[in-house]
């Protein structure tokens, strides 16, 4: 009942999350808000472990974590107009 | 462990989440918008991962929750900080309350560095 209410909360913040990454003015805008929806989404996967008494949705979550970190600081060295191998 | 301990861990940190996404929602800038989502992961996402830990204990699922905290409190400061310094060097400037044009004071402080 109450991680189902927590997941209602998150489902909101990531439709503002959404709604930041189709009207952001810059593009950076719309990296911190992919940024964040990365971390909403490790959230969802520790709500959803609780409440289904599985263990493997926390595999999923730190390969999230990873995979996230290495697309932001690649869309960072893309915006700071470097190539990759720089 | 304690399992009321663990879910009040878990409203914490949807709570945390949902006031980042205000944040990064009502801000003006870039800058203050990298400032709110900060928050939202470390303390959001790891006081839900801390809730995890606590609800399950130190099973495999608990050490899992621990090795995800760990990580995710070594890479999202990297990441603000990869990410506002590209957004300086693309040219953004930072947000006035008086609009985009300097005010002489600001042109003085300018000029003297």
């Amino acid at each position: 009942m109450i991680i189902q209410a927590l997941m209602y909360i998150l489902i909101i913040c990531c439709i503002m999350c959404l709604y930041r990454i189709y009207a952001g003015k810059t593009p950076a805008d719309r990296a911190v808000a992919v940024d964040i929806l990365g971390i909403i989404v490790i959230g969802f996967c520790s709500l959803l472990s609780v409440s289904t008494h599985k263990g493997f949705y926390m595999d999923i979550a730190i390969a999230w974590t990873l995979q996230s970190y290495i697309a932001v600081l690649a869309i960072a060295k893309y915006l700071e107009g470097k190539r990759f191998d720089e | 462990m304690n399992e009321n301990i663990g879910y009040f861990f878990l409203v914490v940190g949807v709570l945390f989440n949902l006031f980042g996404c205000i944040g990064l929602h009502r801000l003006p800038d870039v800058y203050t918008r990298l400032q709110a989502a900060a928050k939202c992961a470390t303390l959001g996402t790891c006081g839900m991962l801390f809730g995890v830990l606590m609800i399950n204990g130190f099973g495999p699922t608990g050490m899992k929750a621990i090795l995800a905290m760990l990580f995710i409190l070594l890479t999202a400061p990297t990441a603000a900080q990869a990410l506002s310094r590209a957004a300086f060097r693309s040219g953004i400037r930072s947000w006035k309350k008086h609009g985009p044009e300097e005010s002489e004071e600001e042109r003085e402080i300018r000029e003297a560095s």
